[in-house]
């Protein structure tokens, strides 16, 4: 995955970044069915590797081909990348191993919802019980966000028409 | 316990979201700016996703036979952020759409220097 990215920066030809953008994302559904996440890597899987794909592509139709060479080589954008990871690297040491079942994630709420969900909300997936049940409004207000970036994106490309 | 094994998930995120952040500081190609976006995303995916993993758990769906379930809490908000995510980009690509019918480049450097050239112009 990693191989990937460092692919992706240095891919100049748009065509195959967008490819390697949709390899990228089919590795990360992986990652995700190997730590159980199979709702999120299926969402994954569909929205991101394909509907994004997609946007992608007929994006790159509309506005064309290849990257141009940037005219200066970019130093200061690196060192402030990697001045960023050490600062990420320095705040994971404070961070609980993986899979530490004492860990603070494991101890609060999410041992109730696994105990009280099926009986709750009578849905044995306790990700669509929480997702459709107990934070309902969440949902309607992402389903907000979805519709408001879909009004925009047809106001944006129906002025073009017009013209 | 060794460093790198036992906060392995970490360090990947961590390369993630440099090479993410790289991309999007570094390239003028506005469409290599959403993608080095869109992976900056998908690192923060990871670093939600990984510390709910038990091993020797399964998905949380609740079945006979099963005890230890993986936390089902980030795999809620991840949901919420993918979805989300794909539509900040679609809007980003039709903005990026938009930028190339009124300036005929979706490169940074040109788009400022016609910038620049019409503000001399008007001066």
């Amino acid at each position: 995955m990693a191989a990937t990215v460092v692919a992706l920066a240095l891919q100049r030809n748009l065509f195959g970044a967008v490819v390697l953008f949709s390899i990228y994302s089919f590795l990360m559904a992986t990652v995700l069915v190997a730590l159980d996440a199979v709702d999120v890597a299926m969402t994954e899987a569909a929205v991101g590797a394909g509907v994004s794909t997609v946007l992608l592509l007929g994006a790159l139709y509309l506005v064309g081909g290849m990257e141009a060479k940037p005219l200066v080589r970019p130093l200061l954008p690196l060192v402030l990348s990697i001045a960023v990871g050490a600062v990420l690297a320095y705040g994971m040491q404070g961070l609980p191993g993986f899979s530490d079942p004492q860990a603070p994630i494991h101890v609060h709420v999410a041992a109730r919802y696994l105990a009280e969900a099926p009986r709750e909300t009578g849905v044995p997936n306790v990700v669509t019980a929480v997702l459709a049940s107990y934070r309902g409004y969440d949902t309607l207000g992402e389903t907000v966000v979805v519709f408001t970036a879909g009004a925009g994106v047809i106001a944006l490309l129906r002025r073009r028409k017009r013209k | 316990m060794s460093v790198v094994g036992a906060n392995y998930s970490y360090w990947i995120t961590i390369v993630l979201m440099v090479g993410g952040m790289y991309i999007l500081i570094a390239r003028g190609n506005l469409l290599k700016k959403l993608l080095g976006l869109a992976v900056l995303q998908s690192s923060v995916y990871l670093l939600y996703i990984a510390p709910g993993k038990l091993i020797g758990g399964t998905a949380p769906i609740i079945a006979e036979g099963y005890a230890v379930y993986s936390n089902p809490l980030p795999h809620v908000l991840i949901l919420t952020a993918i979805v989300v995510g794909v539509a900040t980009l679609a809007l980003g690509l039709a903005i990026v759409v938009r930028i190339r019918e009124a300036y005929g480049s979706i490169e940074e450097e040109e788009i400022l220097a016609r910038d620049r050239a019409d503000d001399d112009e008007a001066r």
